[in-house]
């Protein structure tokens, strides 16, 4: 086990630069995600931790050590990759001990860790397989015990569950996350669904366009997102952002919403958001997660400012524990999330509340936070 | 694999008169390129006697085997009348160092190109394509001053050279365009398990090459063994390959001309890529379009 600490790192293919300024930094045994769009750059700073790709400039650290100048076989480290990469020629058996031969670990001491990784992962029966005769859940265990084997100090996994169906998947992030609790490995895991940058990560590095947009707690990132780009990506169904207009009202800023039907509410925001001062008789985005525009809101804060709006509702769609209703504000569909039972038909006024002490409003034009 | 569902079109009289009509082509286009074969057999196996009475395609009155010995063993090329045997021994100890040093440079070729590519690989693979394109006259009187200088010209291990050298090109082509489709990743994982450049090649890259391998094999044998213009400017005496030897025997002017022993070193010579198409033939056209389409 080791720490990971990534130094003002950038990365460039010939003129173009994919990384720009990345530092990181996880504690031994941490769970880092780094979560993005296709093309963010997530996968290639994974290659430089692994050692697959030389950096343009910055430093990478495993535990103490620089390992800029470090071949991928000497950084005591094992990755699992999305292809599965499995040896197409080598039974399963030959896949999960081809590592430690290499390393020159006597035959019997070989044969006992193949065992054990076989146990803990439950493919005892499939040793003798080639991988062309797995399913691909099987294959991906094997990859998983490849790596599980050799016992780094950092397990890198890129988009592993990826070319799993659904359901699969599901389970084997469980799987994934009970294996990391159980060995306590520090592990960094590339992926581009939010939901398992959400469950799997003790922290979260969003990314976009090379760069780092924010580094958190996964409980941090959803509550107390950087920009616009951070807000919009966690969470689903995502946030709301209604462009809204900002106007001074007794005590502070309101913001003013214009609900379809000609009703207009001014909110009272609250005195959190000092920031707005600024921006009134301008418009910023207004951005609110749909559970938090409801029927009825649990476990109010002691701040909490709670409104009400009446919204005529435009779609329904029950997802079984929850229904999503659409209305439009200021000309802009928004997604509620509602309990089904107080769910209206289409065509129908629905009454909201909503929470302003847990809205956020970010600049249009930068998408920052405000 | 699955069982296949076939689907019959209806008999209509169109259908099978459609039918009829594409059997008898490919029929007349069999016996087209069969007969000159068939010819060169049957005059084989004929004695000079049977050759001047019968016509051209008459069934032998008797199996002699007479010209087969003579081609082999006898018949004059020059003023040497040993047969072809010492000649196409020659070709064997030619082509089965060329073809096997030139598969063996071509994978590893291949192997650099597709998946440790460098800065400017690209382009030295591009300039190597061009070699696919050189002309074999272009090359002739370099290669034997290179030859001369290097001491081993009018020899076969010179000739070995040359082929090496033309066929590296084809080779290289082949088995880069076939790792193309290996995914990268096996490569990572494997340098991230541990393994250097020729292990990996060795112990993943090698075990699943056998389609290409074979395409490589089957090319290269039958280029070089058929191979004419390079035998006839580069060897000397002893060194001839057989396809020299042969057109020396046919065209030697003294005596009669005997056309059984010429049918009969002509299919000798010929037996060899004839036998490689027959045992491999099928690798040779799954090998061709494997990694064109990618699973």
């Amino acid at each position: 086990m080791s720490s990971l600490t990534i130094k003002d790192v950038y990365k460039s293919f010939g003129q173009v630069e994919v990384l720009k300024d990345i530092s990181l930094d996880i504690e031994s045994g941490e769970f880092l995600v780094l979560v993005g769009p296709s093309g963010c750059g997530k996968s290639t700073l994974l290659n430089l931790i692994a050692g697959l790709e030389t950096v343009t400039r910055g430093e990478i650290f495993i535990g103490d050590q620089m390992v800029n100048q470090v071949s991928p076989k000497d950084r005591d480290i094992a990755m699992v990759f999305q292809t599965y990469a499995l040896y197409p020629n080598m039974s399963v058996r030959k896949n999960i001990s081809f590592g430690l031969e290499m390393r020159k670990i006597p035959k019997a001491e070989i044969d006992g860790i193949v065992k054990k990784v076989a146990g803990i992962l439950q493919i005892e029966e499939l040793l003798d397989r080639k991988p062309a005769q797995l399913s691909g859940g099987q294959r991906q265990r094997v990859a998983m015990g490849r790596a599980l084997a050799r016992n780094p100090s950092i397990f890198l996994f890129d988009e592993p569950l990826s070319n799993l169906d659904a359901k699969l998947r599901v389970e084997m992030r469980t799987e994934i996350k009970l294996l990391h609790q159980r060995l306590g490995v520090t592990t960094v895991y590339v992926t581009h669904d939010q939901i398992e940058a959400m469950t799997l990560a003790d922290r979260i590095a969003i990314m976009k366009n090379g760069t780092i947009q924010q580094f958190d707690t996964p409980r941090n990132v959803y509550k107390d997102p950087a920009n616009l780009f951070v807000a919009g990506f966690i969470g689903s169904p995502s946030m709301n952002f209604i462009p809204s207009k900002v106007v001074q009202v007794d005590g502070g800023q309101g913001i003013v919403l214009n609900v379809e039907g000609d009703r207009t509410y001014t909110l009272a925001v609250a005195p959190g958001n000092g920031g707005l001062a600024q921006w009134t008789d301008r418009e910023v985005l207004l951005g609110v997660r749909p559970e938090h525009m409801s029927d009825s809101l649990p476990d109010l804060d002691e701040d909490a400012s709670v409104h009400e709006i009446e919204c005529k509702v435009t779609v329904v769609e029950p997802t079984g524990a929850d229904t999503i209703v659409f209305v439009n504000i200021n000309n802009v569909e928004v997604t509620c999330r509602v309990h089904p039972d107080s769910a209206r038909k289409p065509g129908e006024n629905m009454k909201l509340v909503t929470d302003m002490s847990r809205v956020f409003f970010f600049d249009p034009e930068t998408g920052e936070r405000i | 694999m699955a069982e296949r569902s076939v689907v019959k079109a209806p008999r209509t009289p169109g259908v099978i008169a459609g039918r009829v009509f594409i059997y008898a082509l490919l029929g007349i286009a069999a016996v087209y390129f069969l007969l000159p074969f068939f010819v060169m057999v049957i005059t084989s196996f004929k004695t000079m006697e049977d050759i001047r009475t019968g016509t051209l395609i008459s069934w032998p009155r008797e199996i002699s085997l007479e010209a087969w010995t003579e081609a082999w063993s006898s018949a004059c090329i020059g003023v040497n009348c040993q047969g072809i045997r010492g000649y196409f021994i020659n070709s064997v100890k030619m082509v089965v160092p060329a073809v096997f040093i030139s598969t063996a440079f071509g994978a590893v070729n291949g192997y650099i190109f597709s998946k440790w590519r460098f800065k400017g690989s690209e382009v030295i693979f591009s300039m190597l394509l061009i070699g696919c394109f050189i002309p074999f006259q272009v090359i002739l009187l370099p290669m034997a001053r290179t030859l001369g200088a290097l001491g081993i010209a009018q020899s076969i291990s010179g000739l070995v050279m040359v082929h090496v050298i033309y066929g590296l090109a084809f080779t290289t082509l082949f088995f880069r365009n076939f790792y193309v489709s290996i995914p990268d990743d096996l490569v990572r994982a494997a340098r991230i398990d541990g393994a250097g450049f020729f292990r990996i090649f060795w112990r993943i890259i090698l075990p699943v090459s056998a389609p290409i391998i074979v395409v490589t094999v089957i090319w290269q044998t039958t280029q070089i063994w058929n191979d004419f213009l390079f035998g006839v400017v580069f060897s000397g005496g002893d060194s001839q390959p057989v396809t020299v030897a042969l057109n020396n025997l046919v065209n030697t002017s003294t005596g009669v001309k005997k056309y059984n022993v010429d049918m009969a070193a002509a299919i000798i010579a010929a037996l060899p890529t004839l036998l490689v198409y027959i045992l491999a033939g099928k690798y040779f056209l799954r090998g061709l379009t494997a990694g064109s389409v990618k699973g």
